[in-house]
């Protein structure tokens, strides 16, 4: 298979690493068999709360697929140099993400044998299918996408011109996948708490926080671990690119409050109510949705102040804040909030069960096992080149880089044009 | 313009392409719009199901269940003692919260407490058709609103849409849950979606739907609403109703003399 040599010879470590995720996959698995046998039922939802934490786990990892376009944008349109190393970093982060996004979608049918339904009948008024469609196309663009580049770069060669194209389509494939992912909770007419224009705007500014966020903590694992290193520069950028859009997503929760809350239409203000101040005596969420608002403020404290943004011991402390925050945000107060109180006014405790659980940490399994062997292959043929010590055409200092010649696949590009 | 042989072979593979897709995009709508088809009367005339609650007449009877008792005996509806798994086609609500804005502050204690019957509103424009995926709900020409329990893939994006709170998932299996199988109603499997559907399989046999024949105070008048003649109509004329939520236009067929 394709490069796949490369992921099969690694260190005592790296196979450590995989046994382990392999064990916590395997007991996923054995749960979702459990879930396949009794039902849904196994799950912490519930008639009210119909959907949960695998729902929720879907929406907040198309975010972080769609937050490659924060490295691939920069790069390809603005030829910014100093992302060339972890462009495609960006990129198996993206199909990892949107391969879990499909195994969360996947454990939370209750017939799950009847999913191809949804090829069998076509329904383009259903949102649905356009997320299928936009998840899967932007699934097969990054694929392509990887494979040509990662190829071109062990042989040494130029990309051919065609990728570049597909590389551009990318760009707006992924604000669209997020995008769709919005609406399919935002059109539905009798869920206030989703029924805002401001919500496709917020799932991407809180993506395009998270995602970075994510990429800067693997760069800096990857440079401890491995002697790959992203290059400072690189990190740098995409800090402030993190604080930018932690910047917009506190902005847009704040215009949506100032709405609801301002505007008090009692039927809007009890899902803020209920996630931030508890309602009917319910108050189990509270405490993590705060918890959220501390670490999003604290994440934006620390990344306004450019030495503390720069700094090696507080920048990860700061994108560790950004990610739980909008995790607790995304993944868990959007979905239960928009279900409580129900249309007939009743609130339902939903507690995710422990199969719940061990279903979801067996798909991040699966997702950071993908990211292993991922980065594993790129690094492997990198190393191979001999690059890993920093002589790669992307990290030659800027003021060379304007004239030298850049990375292979933009000087491929230029002649491609 | 000049046409070599290649391009008119090309053009003519095309245009036999495309006149077998046309062929069998008909074929595949006919057998659609075929199966869809209301069972029974090709009437002339239109049909729109729909149901007038009279809540006067319910509220004497407190207690009196009735009408979910028929119901759930015709539909094999399972009685799941974990709230948070009930399958319900028919139930009540207290007022309050079926109407929370429709009354006042000072007539609490006349209508506190009094139980609404609920069931599927049957939607003339049903926002659970409009998101399910696979056209397993959809709306009949006589407005009702079905299910396909064989094509759910129970991804429950309809009960996320329904603004009334009308549909159940099968979170277990619900046989086990169902005191006595009748066998003229198929049961349902774990992990479909199901809800009220207006009795059509009697409505098939000329019947009215179970719970407006068992109601022993006849608080539940069914009939067609395209008709200016029947006997919802006339009460629609004489008093005063509600639907429920009607400002999300989603045109509810169940109306509430209150």
């Amino acid at each position: 298979m394709f490069m796949f040599e490369k992921a099969i010879a690694g260190s005592r470590r790296y196979w450590t690493w995989l046994f382990g995720l392999l064990c916590v996959t395997a007991a996923g698995f054995i749960s979702y068999l459990y879930q396949l046998n009794v039902g849904l039922g196994v799950t912490g939802m519930s008639r009210d709360v119909s959907w949960g934490l695998y729902i929720a786990q879907f929406t907040f990892f198309v975010g972080v697929a769609a937050s490659a376009v924060m490295v691939v944008l920069p790069y390809y349109l603005h030829d910014y140099k100093q992302f060339g190393r972890i462009t495609i970093l960006g990129e198996f982060l993206a199909i990892s993400a949107v391969i879990m996004c499909c195994l969360f979608i996947f454990v939370d049918l209750g017939q799950p044998m009847r999913v191809l339904n949804i090829i069998l009948y076509p329904t383009p008024w259903s949102l649905m299918f356009w997320d299928m469609i936009s998840l899967s196309g932007y699934l097969v663009l990054n694929v392509i996408i990887t494979l040509v580049m990662l190829t071109a770069e062990r042989e040494e060669v130029p990309a051919p011109g065609w990728i570049k194209p597909v590389i551009l389509l990318s760009i707006p494939w992924a604000v669209s996948i997020h995008t769709v992912t919005a609406f399919l909770y935002s059109g539905l007419p009798g869920r206030a708490f989703w029924l805002t224009a401001i919500l496709a705007p917020r799932f991407l500014a809180s993506a395009f926080a998270s995602g970075p966020a994510l990429l800067i903590l693997f760069c800096l694992v990857l440079r401890r671990l491995t002697g790959f290193d992203a290059g400072q520069k690189a990190i740098e950028k995409l800090a402030v690119i993190v604080t930018y859009a932690t910047i917009i997503n506190i902005f847009f929760i704040l215009v949506e409050a100032f709405t609801v809350l301002y505007g008090r239409i009692p039927g809007d203000v009890q899902h803020l109510e209920y996630l931030y101040w508890g309602l009917d005596g319910n108050y189990h969420l509270v405490p993590w949705m705060w918890l959220s608002i501390s670490l999003g403020v604290a994440a934006l404290i620390l990344l306004l102040v450019p030495a503390w943004r720069t700094s090696p011991s507080l920048l990860p402390v700061a994108c560790v804040f950004v990610f739980l925050s909008l995790w607790l945000d995304k993944g868990l107060g959007l979905i239960v909030g928009g279900f409580v109180p129900s249309p007939l006014e009743a609130v339902t405790q939903y507690t995710p069960t422990l199969p719940e659980w061990s279903i979801v940490m067996g798909i991040w399994a699966i997702g950071a096992l993908l990211i292993t062997v991922f980065y594993k292959i790129a690094l492997s043929v990198r190393e191979e080149l001999g690059e890993l010590a920093g002589v790669q055409h992307s990290i030659v200092p800027e003021a060379e880089s304007h004239q030298a010649a850049p990375s292979i696949v933009s000087t491929r590009m230029q002649q491609a044009d | 313009m000049k046409i070599t042989r290649k391009d008119f072979l090309r053009l003519s593979g095309l245009s036999f392409l495309a006149a077998g897709t046309l062929e069998a995009a008909r074929a595949v709508a006919g057998s659609d719009s075929s199966a869809q088809n209301s069972p029974g009367k090709p009437s002339a005339q239109p049909v729109r199901w729909g149901m007038v609650v009279d809540v006067q007449k319910c509220r004497k009877d407190q207690g009196c269940d009735a009408c979910i008792g028929a119901c759930n005996s015709a539909h094999n509806v399972p009685h799941l003692a974990d709230p948070k798994h009930e399958v319900k086609w028919i139930w009540t609500e207290p007022f309050e919260n079926v109407f929370p804005f429709e009354q006042s502050e000072y007539a609490q204690q006349t209508d506190a407490g009094i139980p609404i019957p609920l069931m599927c509103n049957h939607c003339a424009s049903p926002p659970c058709v409009h998101v399910c995926p696979t056209q397993a709900t959809w709306k009949r020409d006589d407005g009702i609103v079905m299910m396909d329990w064989h094509r759910c893939i129970g991804c429950r994006y309809c009960m996320a849409a329904c603004p009334y709170g009308s549909r159940s998932f099968n979170w277990v299996d619900p046989r086990p849950a169902i005191a006595h199988i009748n066998p003229d109603f198929p049961t349902r499997t774990k992990g479909v979606v199901e809800k009220c559907n207006f009795c059509e399989e009697r409505l098939a046999q000329g019947l009215r739907p179970a719970c407006v024949e068992a109601c022993p105070e006849k608080a539940l008048v069914f009939g067609n609403l395209a008709d200016p003649n029947s006997e919802p109509r006339q009460l629609l004329r004489k008093r005063f109703a509600v639907q429920r939520e009607p400002e999300l236009g989603t045109g509810p067929s169940i109306y509430y003399l209150v």
